[in-house]
C-alpha cells in the first residue's frame, strides 16, 4: 500500500520548481522582504508611539486647550471653569529663565512650571521617574526634567543655578519627572531639541508664584472639556475673559507645540507605511508579472499534460497562483523580521527625541497579518495575468510547440541606419523591441529602484540645505539674546560694551493675533531694521527677501493659512501692552522655510504699539577669541531671558541629523540595490532562459563567449541607461509630493537635487545592474552548447 | 464507445492555417485496440486530441456513450478526461520535477477508483525505479511511467500518441508490450496513432488517415503479439 503522503503530488511539482528557480524567487521575495520591512518599521512604530501617546496623555490627564496671560487674579478660576464645554480650569504659574549649568560653557534655558503644593495638578500631571516631590516650604526644591537630568547626568541631590526675576538661586533638584507637554521639547526659538541647553523644572506654586509676584495670581490655565464642548466657541470664550489679562491667546491641544510634533511625527509615519511600501510592491508585483510568463511559458508543455490528465483550469491556475504566494510569503517573512529589528532601532530613535515613562516596542499581530495580507495580494495581482494567460491555453494547442515569436526590424533599421548595425546588435535592439511592454516593465522596475534612492538623498540635499539657508545666510549673528521684558533700546549701549561684541543689532518682537476673515492665528510681529544685517528674511532656497517699505512682510505658509495675498488687509489684534488692534496691508510674501512668520520695519511696529524704541531681544556679532568670557557674562545678567548660540545650534543639529542622516542612507542604499538587483537579475534570467539556444546556437558558429555575452548584458546596458533618467525624474515627482506632504504650518523642506545626489543614484542603480549582469554572465559561460540545442523547445 | 462523425478542424499555426482535418467520421468500440495510420500532418493527433477532450472540432461532432464532446464546455471536458481518458504521448510529458511514483500520484489523488501508483508501474515493469525521475530514466522508461500514469486511474479509453515515436526498436517494443497487456489484462479500449506501419500488425482494426480525410479501415484477422513487431 502507498504511504500516504503529506503533500499532493502538485504541491510537490510547486516546491521543486520553485527551488529550480530558487534565485530567481529570492530575488523577487527580497524586494517584497524590503516592501515589508518598511511597512512593519512605519507601522509598528506607529501603533507603538500612538498607544504610548494615548496612554500616557490619559494617565497623565493632558489637558484639551492652554492658554498663556500676563497675570489674572486667582478668583478669575470660578468664572474660568462655569465657561459651557469646560470640565476642568487648572491655573498654574509659569516663567522662563537663564540658567547657570555646572560643567556647561553657554547658558542654558529653563521653564519654571508650578505644581500645587500638597497634591497633583489637576491636568498636565507630573510623572515621577525618581526621587520625591518637592517639602511644602521649601522655595529651592524642584522636580527637573529627565531629558536635561540625563543630558547632564544629574541625579536627584544636584544643584543647578537660575536667574530667577533678577536674582541668581540655587535650585536642588529632589526629583526627576517627565509630563505629557513636554514629550517633546527645544530650547526656545531653535529648531531642534538639545537636552543640554534647555530643562523644565516643576516647582511648588508659592514659591514659584512669591518669586514673580505672582502670589493669589496666574499667567498659564490649562482646559480640560467635556466630551460635548465645541473647541473653538470654548476657546472663543477664554480668550474673551482672559483679554483684560494679557491673555496670548487660548491654543486647542492640536497646536500645542509637542502635541502637535507627536501627531505630525504619527501622521508621517502612517503615510510612509503605505506609500514607501506601495512603491516596492509594485516593483516586486512587475518583476513577478515578468518572471512568471516567462516560467509559464517553459511549462507548456507541462500545464498541457495536466490538463489531458483532467487537471482543470481552476486548479492549475490555483497551483500556479501559489509559485507566486509562496515567494510572497518568503518575502513577507524576511519583511516582518527585518522590520521588526528595524523597528526596534526606530523606537530607539525616538527614545531620544520623545520623553515618555516608556516606550516600548509593540510588534502587533494586527501589523504582522497586515503586511502579509500586503505582500500575498501584491503577489497575486502580480501573477494573476501571467497565470490566467497560461492555464487558458487549450490543452493540445499548449501540447504543440510555441509558433516562432514574430520578429521585425527595429525602429533604428527602419531609419535606415542598418547597415552600421552589426548582427548581434540587430539582434538585441529587436528583442527589445519585440516586448515593449516587458522591455517598459524592466525599465521601470529599474527606474523606481533609483526613483526611491533618490527621494532618499534629496531628503539629505533638503536638510543640508535648510542647515546652511539657516544658520549661514539667515542667521548670520553669532549670538540672539532675549530679554524678560522689552527694554529701551539703550540696552544696545550696554550690550556693545560686553565682551568680544563687535556689532548690535535689535529685534522687537510682539505677540499678534492675525485675523482674515474667520481665519486667524496666533504668533509674534518680527520688527526688524528695514535694512538688517545680521538676521535677515530670507525664502527656502537661501535668497535674502528684502523688508518692505511699508506693511506685513507675511511667510508665505502663513498666507496660505490666512488665505490672504500681497494687497490684502489682515486685522492686527495685538496681545500686549494696551492691545491696539490695527489693520495692516499684506505688503509681500516670502516663501520661506520655518513657520509662521509676519515681520514688520521696527519703526513701523513702534508706531504700532504707540511706544518708544523697545527692543525685545539683540542679535550680536561676536569676537569669536571672547565667546567664552560673553558666555560666562550672559548667565549672569537678570534682564536676560534666553542667550541662543548660532555655533551651538548649527552643531547640535548638525549631529542629530548627521546620525539620521546615515542610518537612512545606510537603509536607502540597501533597499534600492535591492530593487535594482532584483529587477536586472530576473530580467537577465528570464532572457538567458529564452535565449539560451539562440546563444548557444551562436557559440557552436563560432562567436566567443565574450561576443554572446555582450548581446545579453548589452540588452541590460541599454534598460538600465534608459531607467537611470526615468528614475530620476519619477524621484523628483515623488519627492515633490512627499516634501508637499511634509508641509505643515511649522515647517516645509525645500526641494532641492544636487548634482551629487542625481551621480550618487545613477551610481548605486548602475552598480546592482552590473552586479546582477556578472552573476548571470557566469552562467552563460557554463552554458552546455550540447544539452541545450538538443533539448526540445 | 465513440462515434464521430464529419469532423472537421482548423488552426492557425503563426501565419499559416492549417486545415487537419476534412470530414472525418471515426467509431471505437469497447476493449479493441484500433491503429491510426498515417504520415505526419495527416490529421492523426488532431483526432485523437479531439477524441480525448483536449481539443474541440470547427465542425461536426463527437459522441461518447451520452457524452456530446462537441457541446461541452471546458469543465465538462475536464471531467471527462479525468473520468474516462488516459493519454500517453510522444514526448511522454512527465513532470521533470516529480518522482514515477509522484507523476503517477498526479493522476491517482484525482480520481474516483484509481489503481495504487505502485501497482500501476509495476504494470508496465517499472517496480524498481518509483523514486526515480525523468531525468534518471531512460526514453523507454520514460514512456512506460506515462502509461503507468495513464492507466493508473483505470480510464475506460487509452489514448496513445505515437507512444513509441522517439524510441529505438528494443526499447519501443518493450513499450508496446506495456500497452498490449494493458489492453488485454484490463480491457481498456485502446487508440494508437503511429506513422510506424509495422505497429498495425498488433491492432484489431487499423484506420488509415491522409491528408486530413479516412482513407481506409481494415480489420486484422490474426492480430501479431506485441514481442513480434519489427521494424
Amino acid at each position: 500500500m502507498v504511504s500516504r503522503l503529506p503533500l499532493s503530488a502538485l504541491d510537490r511539482k510547486l516546491l521543486r520548481d520553485l527551488w529550480g528557480m530558487r534565485s530567481q524567487a529570492l530575488a523577487i521575495a527580497l524586494v517584497m522582504a524590503a516592501g515589508v520591512s518598511m511597512y512593519v518599521t512605519y507601522l509598528s512604530n506607529f501603533d507603538s508611539l500612538r498607544r504610548t501617546v494615548d496612554t500616557y496623555y490619559e494617565q497623565q490627564r493632558l489637558a484639551d486647550v492652554f492658554v498663556t496671560l500676563k497675570r489674572a487674579p486667582e478668583r478669575l478660576t470660578d468664572r474660568l471653569r462655569n465657561i459651557p464645554g469646560v470640565e476642568v480650569a487648572d491655573t498654574r504659574v509659569v516663567a522662563s529663565v537663564t540658567l547657570d549649568v555646572p560643567g556647561l560653557n553657554e547658558p542654558a534655558a529653563g521653564l519654571l512650571v508650578s505644581v500645587p503644593s500638597g497634591t497633583r495638578p489637576l491636568l498636565n500631571d507630573v510623572f515621577l521617574r525618581q526621587g520625591r516631590w518637592p517639602d511644602a516650604g521649601r522655595p529651592d526644591e524642584v522636580l527637573a526634567s529627565e531629558a536635561f537630568c540625563t543630558a547632564h547626568g544629574f541625579e536627584p541631590g544636584a544643584s543647578v543655578a537660575a536667574i530667577i526675576n533678577g536674582r541668581r538661586r540655587n535650585l536642588r533638584i529632589v526629583g526627576i519627572a517627565l509630563a505629557p507637554e513636554f514629550v517633546y521639547s527645544i530650547p526656545p526659538g531653535e529648531m531642534i531639541p538639545d537636552d543640554r541647553r534647555f530643562g523644565v523644572f516643576w516647582m511648588e506654586r508659592r514659591a514659584l508664584a512669591a518669586a514673580y509676584n505672582m502670589e493669589g495670581g496666574f499667567n498659564q490655565v490649562a482646559f480640560s472639556l467635556t466630551p460635548a464642548a465645541q473647541e473653538a466657541e470654548v476657546i472663543a470664550s477664554v480668550d474673551r475673559l482672559l483679554e483684560p489679562y494679557g491673555g496670548l491667546g487660548a491654543i486647542p491641544r492640536a497646536r500645542q507645540f509637542s502635541a502637535w510634533t507627536l501627531e505630525n511625527e504619527l501622521t508621517q509615519l502612517q503615510t510612509f507605511g503605505f506609500l514607501v511600501p506601495l512603491i516596492f510592491l509594485a516593483v516586486a508585483a512587475f518583476v513577478l508579472n515578468v518572471a512568471m510568463v516567462r516560467a509559464l511559458a517553459l511549462q507548456r508543455p507541462q500545464i498541457a499534460a495536466l490538463k489531458a490528465l483532467g487537471y482543470s483550469n481552476r486548479q492549475l491556475a490555483w497551483h500556479y497562483l501559489k509559485w507566486a504566494l509562496a515567494i510572497a510569503l518568503t518575502g513577507a517573512a524576511v519583511g516582518v523580521a527585518a522590520g521588526g529589528w528595524l523597528g526596534t532601532a526606530m523606537i530607539e530613535l525616538y527614545n531620544q527625541y520623545f520623553r515618555f515613562p516608556e516606550l516600548e516596542y509593540r510588534l502587533s499581530a494586527d501589523v504582522v497579518i497586515g503586511a502579509v495580507a500586503f505582500s500575498l495580494v501584491a503577489a497575486a495581482l502580480g501573477a494573476r495575468s501571467a497565470v490566467s494567460r497560461a492555464v487558458q491555453v487549450p490543452p493540445a494547442e499548449a501540447m504543440r510547440p510555441e509558433a516562432p515569436a514574430h520578429y521585425r526590424q527595429s525602429l533604428l533599421e527602419r531609419a535606415g541606419l542598418s547597415r552600421y548595425l552589426r548582427p548581434t546588435t540587430r539582434m538585441l535592439l529587436r528583442t527589445l523591441e519585440r516586448q515593449p511592454i516587458r522591455t517598459g516593465a524592466s525599465v521601470l522596475g529599474i527606474a523606481l529602484a533609483g526613483a526611491v534612492l533618490f527621494v532618499g538623498f534629496v531628503f539629505i540635499d533638503a536638510i543640508t540645505e535648510l542647515v546652511d539657508s539657516e544658520f549661514q545666510v539667515r542667521m548670520r549673528q553669532d549670538v540672539t539674546v532675549s530679554f524678560v521684558e522689552p527694554r529701551s533700546a539703550r540696552v544696545l549701549y550696554d550690550m556693545e560694551r560686553l565682551p568680544g561684541v563687535v556689532y548690535v543689532e535689535t529685534q522687537r518682537t510682539v505677540p499678534v493675533r492675525l485675523r482674515a476673515g474667520h481665519r486667524e492665528r496666533t504668533l509674534a510681529i518680527t520688527g526688524l531694521p528695514r535694512t538688517p544685517t545680521l538676521n535677515r528674511v530670507i525664502d527656502q532656497y537661501g535668497h535674502e527677501t528684502l523688508m518692505p517699505a511699508t506693511g506685513l512682510l507675511l511667510s508665505s505658509i502663513l498666507a496660505e493659512v490666512l488665505r490672504v495675498a500681497p494687497g490684502d488687509d489682515v486685522t492686527v489684534e495685538v496681545l500686549e501692552g494696551a492691545r491696539p488692534v490695527v489693520r495692516l496691508p499684506v505688503a509681500a510674501l516670502v516663501d520661506d522655510a520655518m513657520g509662521l512668520q509676519a515681520y514688520l520695519a521696527s519703526d513701523e511696529l513702534h508706531r504700532l504699539m504707540r511706544e518708544g524704541n523697545l527692543v525685545s531681544g539683540a542679535y550680536l556679532q561676536v569676537d569669536e577669541a571672547r565667546m567664552s568670557d560673553l558666555e560666562a557674562r550672559l548667565k549672569l545678567i537678570p534682564a536676560v531671558a534666553g542667550v541662543a548660540l548660532t555655533e551651538t545650534m548649527r552643531q547640535s543639529f548638525r549631529e542629530t541629523m548627521a546620525e539620521n542622516i546615515n542610518i537612512q542612507i545606510f537603509i536607502n542604499v540597501i533597499f534600492a540595490g535591492i530593487i535594482a538587483f532584483g529587477v536586472v537579475y530576473n530580467a537577465a534570467r528570464i532572457s538567458l532562459s529564452e535565449r539560451s539556444r539562440e546563444l548557444a546556437s551562436l557559440r557552436v558558429l563560432g562567436f566567443t563567449r565574450q561576443e554572446i555575452s555582450l548581446i545579453l548584458l548589452g540588452e541590460l546596458g541599454i534598460v538600465t541607461a534608459v531607467s537611470l533618467p526615468l528614475g530620476s525624474l519619477i524621484g523628483y515627482g515623488l519627492s515633490w509630493l512627499i516634501v508637499g506632504s511634509f508641509a505643515s504650518e511649522v515647517y516645509r523642506i525645500p526641494l532641492v537635487v544636487r548634482a551629487s545626489t542625481i551621480a550618487w543614484t545613477w551610481i548605486v542603480v548602475a552598480t546592482a545592474a552590473v552586479l546582477s549582469g556578472l552573476v548571470v554572465r557566469r552562467r552563460l559561460d557554463q552554458l552546455d552548447l550540447v544539452a541545450v540545442l538538443k533539448s526540445r523547445e | 464507445m465513440f462515434t464521430a462523425r464529419g469532423l472537421t478542424k482548423v488552426y492557425p499555426m503563426g501565419d499559416v492555417v492549417v486545415h487537419a482535418l476534412r470530414g472525418v467520421d471515426f467509431d471505437l468500440f469497447p476493449g479493441e485496440l484500433v491503429v491510426l495510420l498515417g504520415p505526419s500532418g495527416s490529421g492523426k493527433s488532431t483526432l485523437l486530441n479531439v477524441l480525448g477532450g483536449l481539443d474541440v472540432p470547427t465542425e461536426g461532432h463527437v459522441v461518447y456513450r451520452d457524452h456530446n464532446l462537441t457541446e461541452a464546455g471546458e469543465a465538462a471536458l475536464t471531467e471527462y478526461r479525468r473520468d474516462h481518458v488516459g493519454f500517453v504521448f510522444q514526448f511522454y510529458n512527465l513532470i521533470p520535477s516529480l518522482t514515477a511514483r509522484e507523476n503517477v500520484s498526479l493522476v491517482t489523488e484525482i480520481s474516483t477508483d484509481p489503481m495504487t501508483p505502485e501497482a500501476a508501474l509495476e504494470l508496465v515493469g517499472l517496480s524498481g525505479r518509483l523514486d526515480h525521475f525523468p531525468a534518471q530514466l531512460s526514453g523507454g522508461e520514460q514512456q512506460r511511467v506515462a502509461i503507468a500514469r495513464a492507466i493508473a486511474k483505470q480510464p475506460d479509453v487509452l489514448l496513445c500518441d505515437e507512444p513509441t515515436g522517439a524510441l529505438d526498436i528494443t526499447t519501443g517494443v518493450v513499450v508496446l508490450e506495456a500497452l498490449a497487456k494493458v489492453n488485454q489484462e484490463l480491457g481498456t479500449a485502446t487508440v494508437v496513432i503511429t506513422h510506424n506501419a509495422a505497429i498495425a500488425a498488433m491492432a484489431d482494426r487499423v484506420v488509415r488517415l491522409a491528408d486530413g480525410h479516412v482513407s481506409g479501415v481494415e480489420r486484422n484477422r490474426t492480430k501479431v503479439a506485441a514481442r513480434d513487431v519489427t521494424w
